[in-house]
């Protein structure tokens, strides 16, 4: 039997839904307008008023914000309330003009959590159960949301944070988790090595809740299949709160977004146009009950669909397919973004040509990150100890930059191929989408 | 007292060294001496030539990334304890190497050793005072 968390919420009517959306939008308009003088200027460059937007059907008026906003605004410039009503910042791993640093108010986190807190229902979750948060602890939003979702929930948790994969397994078996929050990658590497020590009978797991990267439906049955579970996925993005946004339900046919907290729209990359339901275009939230950071109308660049097909798990909330590709060059390796010109800065910096390489792989069910980068006659020394060192130096501050490992490999000047017109700087070979 | 060698970075791929003595051969550069060191991905070969400024160019025109590195070349006595004593005095005096690499030529009863060191004329002046030969550029084309 399916079971909620907020069930007059999430099996609403969709007429309750959109009666809540309506006056939850205006409301949130007026806020925005009154509390954020850089959207305020876009609204007035677009001629909008709050008082045009008076329904949902008027979100298409509102102006969009995107990334580059974002930066712009930084530090503070989308706050909308006070510093001091905000209790907590989130941030993403992205540095230098790329980083997104999101507030939240006490009530914010708990609709966070509310959200969450959905999410491990979802999968089947209870209060009993031993929720293993293996997400990354700090700035990431992925620890902070399950491990409030669980705390909500009133389930026993387990902030484990990432790595160390000796503790986490010892962990699992000594102390009973029932369910498993972490990336699908590192959900895979676990399920590995489990099986590899023949633990399948010490673990009591029955579900696992997995995202902050894409995954495949293989991925899905090679998880389940090795740890004799259900694996969920869930969607998230700092900028409209976490992970949380959306979530799978036991259908598992696409994650139903909070559709009390975010309005979805799906429109053209290209024109901004609006698309009907069911085409296939870039996702755009608009948070509805968010107080310190509200965004209208983010441009996420991700593609997928929206459908609103009734579900057999019996939420009403509209579902969102897997993301199917970016309509940007960013890249999600290991859980992080990694945009390409982070690392064109990192190598410009060093004194290397900007011309590179980045190839992604996933090998073992874990993403890999090589930066090819062309030798230099400046670079070049007759000692492996210099040239290494220099290798090493890269490798740092790609780190420090991207917040994961990368590996350099550094390769003979013109081998990397000048191909006409736009140059190929990424190899994906993990095929998500 | 020093001798000129080529350093060429090359990939960590089969066919790269192939390549470069390809180059090497269609302009008629015989080589002396070479030793490679290797990593993963990349290799630095050592190369001593007779010209060593045309060999750099050919390389560079080539599109091979190069330098010229200024080491030392010791006559070693080809006989049991003939590099020991070298290393002995090296050690004694505290100059470290970086690396090192041996070569023979057609003159019988003599090997020789490349030094790469940090000071070269600290560890001429030390060397030549214990007396070892050390080979000049010049004279490489008479070995």
């Amino acid at each position: 039997m399916e079971h909620y968390y907020q069930p007059e919420i999430e099996c609403a009517s969709r007429e309750q839904i959109r009666a809540w959306q309506d006056e939850r939008l205006v409301k949130q308009v007026k806020h925005v307008y009154d509390n954020v003088p850089y959207y305020r200027n876009l609204m007035e460059k677009k001629g909008v008023k709050p008082e045009d937007i008076r329904s949902v059907d008027d979100l298409h008026k509102l102006p969009f914000l995107t990334k580059d906003d974002l930066r712009d605004a930084y530090p503070y410039g989308l706050l909308a309330t006070s510093l001091e009503n905000c209790v907590r910042i989130q941030s993403t791993s992205g540095t230098t003009g790329r980083r997104v640093v999101a507030f939240y108010t006490q009530h914010d986190l708990d609709l966070w959590d509310d959200c969450c807190a959905r999410a491990i229902v979802a999968a089947g979750g209870t209060k009993d159960d031993v929720v293993h948060v293996s997400y990354g602890f700090g700035l990431f939003t992925g620890g902070a949301g399950l491990n409030g979702g669980s705390h909500k929930l009133g389930s026993l948790t387990l902030p484990m944070s990432s790595g160390n994969t000796d503790r986490q397994i010892q962990f699992m078996c000594d102390l009973g988790s029932t369910i498993l929050c972490c990336t699908p990658s590192y959900a895979a590497y676990l399920a590995e090595c489990i099986c590899e020590r023949g633990l399948q009978d010490q673990i009591k797991l029955k579900a696992g809740i997995f995202g902050a990267e894409a995954w495949s439906e293989e991925m899905r049955q090679d998880i389940q299949n090795k740890l004799g579970i259900k694996a969920y996925d869930i969607y998230g993005l700092t900028e409209i709160s976490g992970p949380g946004v959306a979530f799978e339900c036991s259908s598992q046919t696409g994650m139903h977004i909070n559709e009390d907290h975010f309005i979805a729209e799906i429109i053209d990359p290209d024109t901004g146009e609006v698309l009907p339901e069911g085409e296939k275009g870039e996702l755009v939230f608009t948070s509805i009950t968010k107080e310190a950071f509200p965004l209208l109308r983010y441009r996420t660049k991700d593609i997928c669909v929206l459908t609103r097909e009734k579900c057999s798990c019996g939420r009403t909330h509209v579902k969102m397919c897997k993301p199917m590709g970016r309509s940007d060059d960013m890249l999600i390796v290991k859980g992080v973004n990694v945009f390409p010109s982070q690392i064109e800065t990192v190598l410009l910096n060093k004194g290397y040509p900007a011309n590179y390489q980045i190839l992604v792989d996933r090998v073992n069910n874990s993403d890999t990150l090589d930066v090819e980068v062309e030798m230099t006659p400046e670079m070049f020394s007759d000692s492996v100890t210099a040239v290494s060192t220099r290798e090493k130096e890269l490798v740092d501050a790609l780190k420090s930059m991207l917040g994961i490992y990368a590996k350099v490999t550094l390769v003979a000047p013109k081998t990397i191929a000048r191909s006409e017109g736009k140059a190929v700087r990424i190899i994906d070979k993990r095929k998500l989408y | 007292m020093t001798v000129k060698q080529i350093s060429v970075f090359l990939e960590n791929k089969p066919g790269r060294l192939y390549e470069l003595t390809k180059v090497l051969r269609e302009n008629k550069i015989d080589m002396r001496a070479l030793s490679i060191a290797e990593t993963p991905d990349f290799g630095i070969l050592r190369l001593i030539v007779d010209d060593s400024y045309k060999t750099a160019c050919v390389l560079k025109d080539a599109g091979y990334i190069c330098s010229i590195t200024p080491v030392l070349a010791a006559e070693v006595a080809d006989e049991a304890g003939g590099l020991e004593k070298i290393l002995n005095i090296l050690g004694e005096n505290d100059i470290n190497l970086e690396y090192t690499y041996a070569f023979i030529t057609r003159k019988k009863g003599t090997a020789y050793m490349v030094f790469r060191v940090q000071d070269n004329d600290k560890a001429i002046e030390i060397l030549s005072k214990n007396h070892v030969h050390l080979v000049c550029q010049d004279a490489f084309s008479e070995l």
